[in-house]
């Protein structure tokens, strides 16, 4: 058995509350003792509502932003303590897509240059070479040279995301960490970027690590989906079991909340609003919009227990109910 | 349809020029500011060798020719030593456009780097940066400037030192709030992700960026400052008298006041006109900086 790419271990990020004059705020656990693993070539999709620490773990993950608790593991390699300097080397195998193109490229610098930028950084190639291989960048992603030597502003947004992509690819990475990105696009160019990413994987060979809360996209590009709430994986498993036959109720909620054409009216998502991450509820983060929750929920966070199947469940209710 | 296929194959820095000079020629206010200030430049530049009588300059003394009205000899008039005033005042505009100069780029060369840094670092090397920065704006700058001079004693290195010395901390604040908003830009996470180290992302990203506010407000700043010297030579705290600086011409015209109004007129109309040209100038520069203004 060979180890995984990308692993976390008892992952924690709190962002620490301040002492203000006129307030004070309270501490947000983030991520709180995640853990995860990632295969050479795999695709692991994250999903949760907005707020609930997939960016975050993202930003962690890459050691973008300190961890509070916790390991990660990079190709067996464990980067945990690793300072800017020792983890520039490393940056090369293990790349980010923003979710706004717009913001993820410099506004001074044409799409050549945001492309050669990263490997001008890390010393691969010059002058005639570094061109060229530029060129071939932005034709892998689908732009013509014609594209070369536009800013940002004169490009649409799905070219954006094109000329972030062949920016990450540049570096020939072999993670490639994806903050939703398509999120921002149109729904026919969204199509366009998965087609691109698609092809992307199967050509090289990428792990993914993607990140949305769009279940569709997800189901497309993943063979394996985690669903995050309150900064907690609650499931986990192959991307047909948890979106075909979800068992936490929250997955559930979720799945039941996407609009459909053909049904008569929308099942209901999950009542209420997720809770306020610096005040979580006792037990459970989810017992109070929780349809199947008893007594026994408020007491304890349930733990993340492991099926046979490899499938991951933080609800022991719902093993109860339907077993 | 073949213009813009060859626009889009031109190199970028041409073809920015290009759209940079295309805008500017439809704003007419840009067009009369950059008008002004090359003929100011030009007027600074070449001034010794066009000026009708040079030897007037350091202030040759011909009595018959007191306060003689504009005419052919003299275009705007004699002074009240007989002195050409078009040439004192031609060469002023060397004077004041250096001294102009001068201040605005030795306060942004204190005031930015300062200002990027506070930025950049936070905490509390910040707080102390700005503290510092904002002791110095809490005073009126000129009535600051005016107590430096006077501890200084008056002159015109003295009155350069001392609007350098209030007029860096405005460098200080449009570079740190500069760089606090392109600190937390998401393209600079995209660098940090390709690996750029932060001396990298200071120069690639941050400076680039920050940088065309800063032109805009130096743009401006030099006609202030020109004002400013010219007010403090009007108040004898500048350039002294023989000297022709345009503050130091006007404060003794003042007393020539109403009878021979050209005399004072000549240099107020070159203060007006320089600082009109550099305010009109840093405005058009203000639309054309904005990368994204480009799509015209």
């Amino acid at each position: 058995m060979t180890q995984p790419l990308l692993r976390a271990e008892g992952l924690s990020k709190t962002y620490e509350g301040k002492r203000g004059l006129f307030r004070a705020t309270r501490a947000v656990q983030a991520v709180a003792e995640l853990d995860l693993a990632l295969d050479h070539g795999a695709a692991l999709g994250i999903v949760g509502e907005s707020g609930c620490g997939k960016s975050t773990l993202a930003r962690l993950l890459l050691r973008l932003i300190p961890l509070s608790a916790g390991r990660i593991t990079f190709d067996e390699q464990d980067i945990t303590a690793l300072d800017e300097a020792a983890m520039r080397p490393l940056r090369r195998r293990m790349q980010l897509i923003h979710q706004n193109p717009s913001a993820a490229l410099d506004p001074r610098l044409t799409a050549e240059d945001a492309v050669a930028e990263p490997l001008r950084i890390q010393g691969l190639a010059t002058g005639r070479a570094l061109r060229d291989r530029v060129a071939a960048l932005l034709t892998e992603v689908g732009l013509p040279p014609a594209f070369l030597h536009r800013f940002p502003h004169e490009l649409s947004g799905g070219q954006k995301q094109r000329v972030c992509i062949a920016r990450a690819l540049a570096l020939e990475p072999d993670l490639l960490v994806l903050d939703e990105p398509t999120s921002a696009l149109d729904v026919s160019v969204q199509a366009q970027i998965l087609d691109v990413l698609d092809a992307l994987r199967a050509r090289r060979g990428l792990a993914y690590l993607f990140i949305s809360h769009n279940l569709a996209v997800v189901r497309q590009v993943c063979e394996r989906v985690a669903v995050m709430y309150l900064g907690r994986i609650v499931e986990e498993g192959t991307a047909a079991e948890v979106l075909g036959a979800p068992r936490h109720p929250y997955t559930r909620a979720l799945l039941g909340s996407v609009p459909r054409l053909a049904a008569h009216g929308v099942a209901p998502a999950a009542p209420g609003e997720p809770p306020n991450p610096a005040s979580p509820p006792p037990g459970c983060a989810f017992q109070p919009r929780c349809p199947i929750a008893v007594p026994a929920c408020r007491e304890s966070m349930p733990p993340l227990a492991t099926l046979m199947d490899g499938h991951r469940l933080r609800c022991p209710r719902a093993m109860e109910v339907s077993p | 349809m073949s213009a813009t296929a060859e626009e889009t194959v031109a190199a970028p820095p041409r073809r920015r020029l290009r759209l940079a000079l295309w805008l500017l020629s439809r704003s007419f206010s840009s067009m009369l500011g950059l008008f002004l200030v090359i003929a100011i430049v030009v007027l600074a530049l070449i001034g010794p060798w066009i000026v009708p009588y040079p030897d007037h300059v350091a202030g040759a003394v011909s009595l018959a020719n007191k306060l003689q009205p504009p005419s052919a000899a003299h275009w705007l008039g004699t002074d009240e030593v007989g002195n050409d005033i078009l040439t004192r005042v031609i060469i002023g505009a060397r004077i004041s456009l250096l001294v102009g100069i001068g201040i605005t780029f030795a306060a942004a060369a204190i005031g930015v780097p300062l200002g990027i840094l506070a930025g950049l670092a936070g905490g509390r090397l910040r707080e102390a940066i700005m503290r510092f920065t904002d002791l110095f704006l809490s005073v009126p700058g000129l009535v600051l400037a005016i107590a430096l001079v006077a501890a200084l004693g008056p002159g015109i290195v003295n009155a350069m030192i001392a609007l350098i010395l209030v007029w860096w901390p405005g460098y200080v604040r449009l570079a740190e709030s500069k760089a606090l908003s392109i600190r937390e830009e998401p393209f600079i996470e995209a660098a940090r992700v390709a690996g750029a180290s932060r001396a990298r992302i200071l120069r690639r990203h941050v400076l680039p960026n920050s940088l065309s506010p800063l032109i805009v407000k130096m743009s401006m700043d030099i006609g202030q400052a020109i004002l400013a010297v010219a007010s403090l030579g009007f108040i004898g705290l500048g350039a002294k008298p023989p000297t022709p600086e345009w503050g130091a011409m006007i404060s003794i015209a003042r007393g020539y006041l109403p009878d021979w109004w050209w005399y004072a007129m000549a240099p107020g109309v070159f203060i007006y006109l320089a600082v009109l040209g550099f305010n009109l100038l840093g405005d058009g520069l203000r639309d054309i900086l904005d990368p994204r203004s480009n799509r015209g």
